[in-house]
């Protein structure tokens, strides 16, 4: 199994050395670019621009300005932002937790309402509770991220005022946990809602096949408890491909955490990604897109070891 | 498995002995299957009206989308106004009507153009495999790794918001390595079948067995995956257009009149509900028709009705 994983983190670097050429590429294809801000300022004078793109390194060659990017990139040095002029690996590593904090509540929540919600409307198919839960989850399903967000803040923030629009904190205010709940409470809900729909539509899918395999009548029939039959025998075996759709669901995430980072005022990376974007602030730009490439490629590894690793019959190939 | 699909084939007529046979085509088959799926059949009424009402949208309002009114800014929905007004007067449901030209069309054109492209490279791929395979399945591999909306906010940023020629072309580069998945799988499975080798051994070119019979066989999925690819680029044009970097104002698109009512959501709360309540109507009624396509073009896909 060693072998296995090494080996595909290996064959990963090629794929995250492809993605970081074709996202230079496509940023040095994009005219505009970090001087377009000083075009036209008349205090700058067009041999002030080609000093800085000097200084820069941005007069190179494209290749030249990759490669020095990449070798820089490998030993930590990500470069500084062009607006703020701090170090990007400082900002990316300052956002990112706030972002891996959204985003684990997220999955957990998720997991805890769609498993036995899943279970259920598997069990009682057709029932008025699965008719109502299949209904709901479609409904779901086919919300954009950023309404539901913006019909949250409508709901429980400008009309019942029983939660905050915004932030991660109340400002101004020492460490408190049941104010950090209340502001995670309605970005949380945004993002968990749809992903709950996918997964109780999974999960459902998942147990009505396994609850038709030969070996649960055989668990049956050896005089089981139905409890039993359903948690062990039949639940452990439909929750396998869960874990390629928690994998899958990963890039969904983080363009939903784009989103509602947005929408709330939320400190993460999307927030660093799009202020970077709006900006043209390529180091920060492709720091972001590295490491949300390689976090993506991370999460697509893991989900294969850990699938094989709960399904004896697919081997490490 | 052939006696289970002539069994599932057989049973009308066990019920009905009286029934005349009655020949069919495929097609005709899955169209009758499709009725039979009734919240997809809503789905296509809605959908239907939907376009049309879009399309129809100088007959059906008498507004203006573009012309402002300092006297009627923020009226809540009323007779005249069925949807309220916006912050400068204008007649919402009219400018969701005109923004359903926009949201509905991207959503189709682009997804056209994803079709187009991932079909040509998915076949590819799947029909001359080798090197060509290994090559385009890692640019595949590639460009799904990372999410479509990170790119399109750069090609948003540069092209200072897109018009629906942009978008439609961008979004539609960005979204067709799942069909090209798709359209491999399904060529790998069919290139060595009976009647592809019949086919080769009467002589025909590749061009003729790649267009007259492997193509056809795999139109079905290839049916289903763009029309729920349809729901995915309508809610993707949305949410650029709701960061600002899609369609641009004064032209309406839902996502950008949703960008709009945020900063007015506390006065007008309306003007958040309706452009996202239609974003939803037109994803809902898709996805309820590409899950009927699905159970109706696939006959041993077993119908989980939803």
């Amino acid at each position: 199994m060693i072998t296995y994983v090494l080996r595909r983190l290996i064959q990963a670097v090629p794929l995250l050395l492809g993605i970081t050429v074709v996202s230079f590429a496509i940023l040095k294809a994009i005219p505009g670019g970090p001087m377009a801000a000083y075009e036209g300022n008349p205090n700058i004078t067009d041999e002030d621009i080609r000093r800085l793109e000097h200084a820069l390194g941005l007069d190179q060659p494209v290749y030249i300005q990759y490669l020095s990017w990449l070798t820089a990139f490998v030993t930590g040095d990500w470069g500084y932002s062009y607006s703020s002029h701090r170090p990007v690996l400082a900002s990316i590593v300052e956002r990112l937790p706030n972002t891996l904090y959204l985003m684990g509540t997220v999955y957990v929540v998720t997991l805890l309402v769609a498993v036995p919600i899943g279970i259920f409307t598997a069990l009682r198919q057709y029932s008025w509770f699965d008719h109502i839960v299949t209904g709901t989850t479609f409904a779901f399903l086919s919300t954009p991220t950023f309404w539901l967000g913006l019909l949250l803040i409508i709901v429980f923030g400008l009309q019942l005022h029983l939660l905050p629009l915004g932030g991660m904190a109340t400002l101004g205010t020492d460490f408190d946990v049941v104010d950090r709940i209340r502001h995670l409470i309605l970005p949380v809900a945004t993002l968990s809602l749809v992903g709950i729909g996918r997964y109780v539509r999974f999960l459902r899918a998942s147990m009505l096949e396994t609850l038709t395999q030969d070996y649960l009548r055989t668990a049956r029939a050896k005089g089981l408890v139905e409890r039993v039959v359903v948690a062990r025998h039949a639940l452990k075996n439909a929750s396998i491909p869960l874990v390629t759709v928690a994998a899958l669901d990963l890039p969904e995430l983080f363009v939903g955490a784009l989103v509602t980072e947005q929408i709330f005022g939320w400190p993460g990376m999307g927030r660093l990604y799009w202020d970077a974007a709006t900006r043209s602030d390529y180091p920060v730009i492709m720091g972001f897109l590295a490491v949300a490439a390689a976090l993506i490629i991370l999460a697509n590894l893991a989900a294969d070891v850990f699938y094989a690793y709960l399904d004896p019959r697919i081997r490490y190939a | 498995m052939a006696t289970l699909r002539s069994s599932r084939l057989l049973a009308p007529a066990v019920a009905h002995p009286g029934t005349a046979y009655r020949e069919r085509g495929q097609w005709q088959m899955a169209f009758e299957r499709f009725l039979e799926h009734r919240l997809a059949v809503a789905g296509i009424v809605v959908l239907a009206l939907l376009a049309l009402l879009s399309a129809l949208a100088p007959l059906v309002s008498p507004y203006n989308p573009e012309k402002t009114n300092l006297l009627l800014i923020f009226e809540s929905p009323s007779l005249s106004h069925p949807m309220g007004t916006d912050s400068l007067g204008r007649d919402l449901a009219t400018r969701i009507l005109y923004g359903g030209r926009v949201s509905l069309s991207v959503g189709v054109l682009a997804i056209a153009v994803a079709i187009t492209l991932g079909t040509l490279i998915g076949g590819l791929a799947g029909f001359y495999g080798r090197w060509i395979d290994a090559v385009l399945m890692r640019v595949v591999d590639m460009m799904l790794s990372f999410p479509r909306l990170f790119l399109l906010i750069l090609f948003g940023v540069f092209f200072k918001g897109m018009t629906l020629g942009v978008i439609v072309v961008v979004l539609g580069v960005l979204s067709w390595m799942p069909t090209s998945r798709l359209v491999r799988a399904t060529f790998l499975s069919l290139k060595h079948r009976d009647f592809v080798e019949a086919a080769r051994c009467v002589g025909a070119r590749n061009r003729d067995i790649i267009t007259r019979h492997i193509l056809p066989n795999s139109l079905a999925p290839i049916i289903v995956a763009a029309t729920l690819g349809v729901a995915g680029a309508i809610i993707t044009e949305s949410t650029l257009s709701f960061l600002g970097l899609g369609i641009q104002p004064p032209t309406p698109s839902w996502g950008n009149m949703l960008k709009d009512a945020t900063s007015e959501m506390n006065q007008a709360p309306w003007t958040a509900i309706f452009p996202g309540l239609f974003i939803f109507l037109a994803v809902v009624s898709i996805n309820f028709i590409g899950d009927g396509l699905r159970d109706a073009l696939d006959p041993k896909h077993v119908t989980k009705r939803t």
